[in-house]
């Protein structure tokens, strides 16, 4: 067993440091905790993404309609705004979540119930999603002055150093480590992407397993739509578009196999700043953001070659973290 | 992807349309002789969708009085000629159980190199050379990362998807090439003869080369048996990397062919030319029936699905519907297609199984 100072997700973290650094040497206020923070807080719904898409990607599937939802949900909750802006935001929020999840439950059932591919389920919603979000605005835009303050100001107020953006990643930080870590459904997505015929013999319904986890993704997508749409003030139809590939490639880049069953939150969660630190470093070090695709294009190709090297082992401990407790 | 609920067999394990007479739970019946090659044809897939087609053609024609101009007929082939292209070599892609989603990419990268060479001061023939070698490169690269390295290709691809445009836009940033060379836009503006375009009958070849390819040599047998068990296939004698570098290749060619009669058609590159066509050209392999798992399709199929989507966006094109809402047509197609069947057959299931046995 690999010691944890040369763990993929120790050696990811290194990769992050050295970049960080390089960036640091040039332009030291780039290392200031500002100015990390300020990073930290530019990735956070991406963050967000990642973690709902970690979960589906664990159990062998991929959700491809992430960015869809987000956008779709983003101009609901902006459009209910500016039309009643009564609604108290946190009730506003529950209710971005649960539309997102409901969204979501739509690819976990045609998933579950139907045993259609879930890219080509996901292919299909992403397309429908973003159809319907020009039906139900008619291809406007929800402008900055059309909502609330509040509805703008929450994701930016800060609180103990941190704004609130930052914190609502935080948080799903925990949510998600706890449920993937400490759940039974956790452990079954697992399971069921480790190995889908197994996971049977072990009393897990594999359909209902990965409908949870097309939920769960649905919900944080969710919950990033209206973070996107306030934090941006602003909504129309292209919100977020191809977000949908850098969430997959966040999820790679943190080691996260897209052959399912192995993964873990820190991966995820560094995958997403991996991507975040190049976004916002290249600015800084005068290299035109043009480079950016390419960049990121090259990282995914770059770590899905050293996960093919870590993930060619005989046989794997699917319960790994189980065992330890 | 699999699905544990029948048998252990991974790769044996088929989804979708192509699961005949496998739903889930039930036990898989091999009939004891095939059925007529009548009742073969009228149950296909390919009968199914040529009906759809058939009907979005007489809905067109009875919403619009423009639709049957020929000259209408003729602009509406430029809607899926240049995506079905690529969409025949995606197709072998599929069926051998890999995915391409970078061909976009090429595209933009080829007409971006394209564009290059015209600032150099090359003319067409020069400017073909390059677009097709740059292609070629562009497939080779996806095909050694998932042929020689097994990397798995959806990661790969998506990869390469945002290298090659990105590369492109290195080069071009916000700006655009122009000046193409007056003899250049031929293919894709030039007619053969009367309403034929030249993108048409290049696409008639195509869609005839890789017929007689996917159909026809045991290269194409090879592609199907990759697709239904690479082990199985490669203990038989095929050699399923070089074949699947070969598919890569072949794709990256296909993108490059589709970036000329588009760069072409067009007149000028930026490097956000055919944004989100990676995910229409899948669509269009789909909905003609290629089991997105691999090891099953035809090309036939991917024809009809390139019409019945040709015609769906042109037909609603004429009624002034916006492209988006089109792509909720073509969203709804995808999922209704494939679930359809596979909701018909569990209620077919369900009756029979009422019958004692």
């Amino acid at each position: 067993m690999k010691s944890l100072a040369l763990s993929r997700d120790a050696l990811l973290g290194y990769a992050l440091a050295a970049i960080v650094f390089v960036v640091y040497l040039r332009f030291p206020a780039f290392a200031s905790p500002a100015s990390l923070l300020g990073v930290f807080n530019d990735t956070s719904i991406l963050l967000i993404l990642a973690l709902g898409q970690m979960m589906v990607i664990l159990t062998r599937c991929i959700d491809l309609s992430m960015a869809s939802n987000l956008a779709l949900v983003g101009m609901a909750s902006a459009m209910v705004n500016a039309s009643a802006p009564g609604i108290p935001i946190p009730l506003l929020i529950l209710m971005a979540i649960l539309a997102g999840a409901a969204l979501g439950s739509i690819n976990g059932l045609l998933v579950w119930k139907l045993d259609i591919p879930p890219i080509v389920v996901t292919l299909g919603t992403l397309t429908i999603f973003r159809g319907i979000i020009f039906l139900i605005s008619d291809g406007q835009w929800v402008n900055a002055h059309e909502m609330s303050d509040t509805f703008k100001s929450l994701p930016r107020s800060f609180f103990l150093g941190l704004s609130l953006l930052s914190w609502c990643a935080i948080a799903v930080i925990g949510i998600v480590a706890l449920i993937i870590n400490l759940t039974a459904t956790g452990r079954a997505f697992y399971a069921v992407g480790g190995n889908p015929n197994a996971a049977v013999y072990t009393g897990i319904d594999v359909g209902r397993t990965r409908f949870k986890a097309f939920v769960l993704a649905g919900a944080l997508a969710g919950l990033a739509g209206y973070l996107w749409v306030s934090r941006y003030a602003v909504a129309y139809v292209d919100v977020a578009g191809g977000f949908e590939l850098d969430v997959v490639a966040a999820c790679v880049i943190g080691g996260i196999s897209i052959a399912g069953g192995m993964g873990t939150v820190t991966g995820a969660v560094l995958g997403a700043l991996f991507l975040g630190v190049i976004k916002n470093a290249l600015p800084v070090v005068d290299i035109s953001p043009f480079w950016q695709q390419a960049i990121s294009g090259s990282a995914i190709i770059i770590a899905v070659t050293l996960n093919a090297r870590t993930e060619r082992r005989p046989g794997r401990i699917i319960l790994k973290q189980a065992e330890k407790l | 992807m699999t699905n544990p609920s029948t048998d252990g067999l991974d790769d044996g394990q088929r989804m979708g349309h192509a699961a005949q007479g496998a739903a889930p739970g039930s036990v898989r019946v091999i009939p004891d002789r095939m059925r007529s090659r009548f009742k073969r044809i009228v149950g296909s897939w390919e009968a199914l969708l040529l009906l759809v087609g058939l009907m979005i053609f007489l809905l067109n024609a009875q919403a619009s009085p423009y639709f049957l101009d020929p000259w209408n007929l003729s602009d509406a082939t430029f809607n899926f000629t240049e995506k079905a292209m690529i969409a025949f070599a995606m197709a072998l892609v599929i069926i051998s159980g890999e995915i391409d989603l970078s061909v976009a990419s090429i595209i933009a990268l080829v007409s971006t190199s394209m564009g290059f060479a015209v600032q150099l001061g090359a003319d067409t023939p020069v400017l073909i050379a390059v677009a097709l070698v740059i292609g070629m490169l562009c497939g080779a690269f996806n095909g050694v990362l998932v042929a020689l390295l097994g990397l798995p290709s959806i990661v790969v691809t998506i990869g390469t998807l945002s290298l090659f445009r990105g590369i492109a836009y290195i080069i071009l940033g916000d700006k655009a090439y122009a000046g193409y060379p007056a003899s250049f836009a031929w293919f894709g503006q030039g007619y053969v003869w009367w309403v034929i375009t030249v993108e048409l009958v290049l696409f008639m070849i195509i869609a005839l080369f890789f017929y007689i390819l996917l159909h026809r040599t045991s290269f194409g047998r090879a592609v199907f048996a990759i697709g239904n068990n690479p082990t199985a296939a490669l203990f038989s004698g095929i050699r399923v990397p070089r074949v699947k570098f070969i598919l890569f290749v072949l794709t990256g060619l296909l993108s490059a062919i589709a970036a000329i009669c588009l760069t072409s058609r067009l007149g000028s590159t930026r490097p956000s030319i055919a944004v989100g066509w990676e995910l229409e050209i899948v669509t269009m392999v789909v909905l003609g029936g290629v089991n997105i798992l691999g090891g099953s399709g035809t090309i036939a199929g991917v024809l009809i699905a390139a019409l019945v989507m040709g015609m769906v966006t042109f037909g609603l094109g004429l009624l002034n519907v916006p492209g988006i809402v089109m792509s909720i047509f073509v969203g709804l197609l995808l999922i209704g297609v494939i679930a359809l069947p596979i909701v018909f057959r569990r209620l077919g299931n369900r009756r029979k199984a009422v019958v004692p046995g």
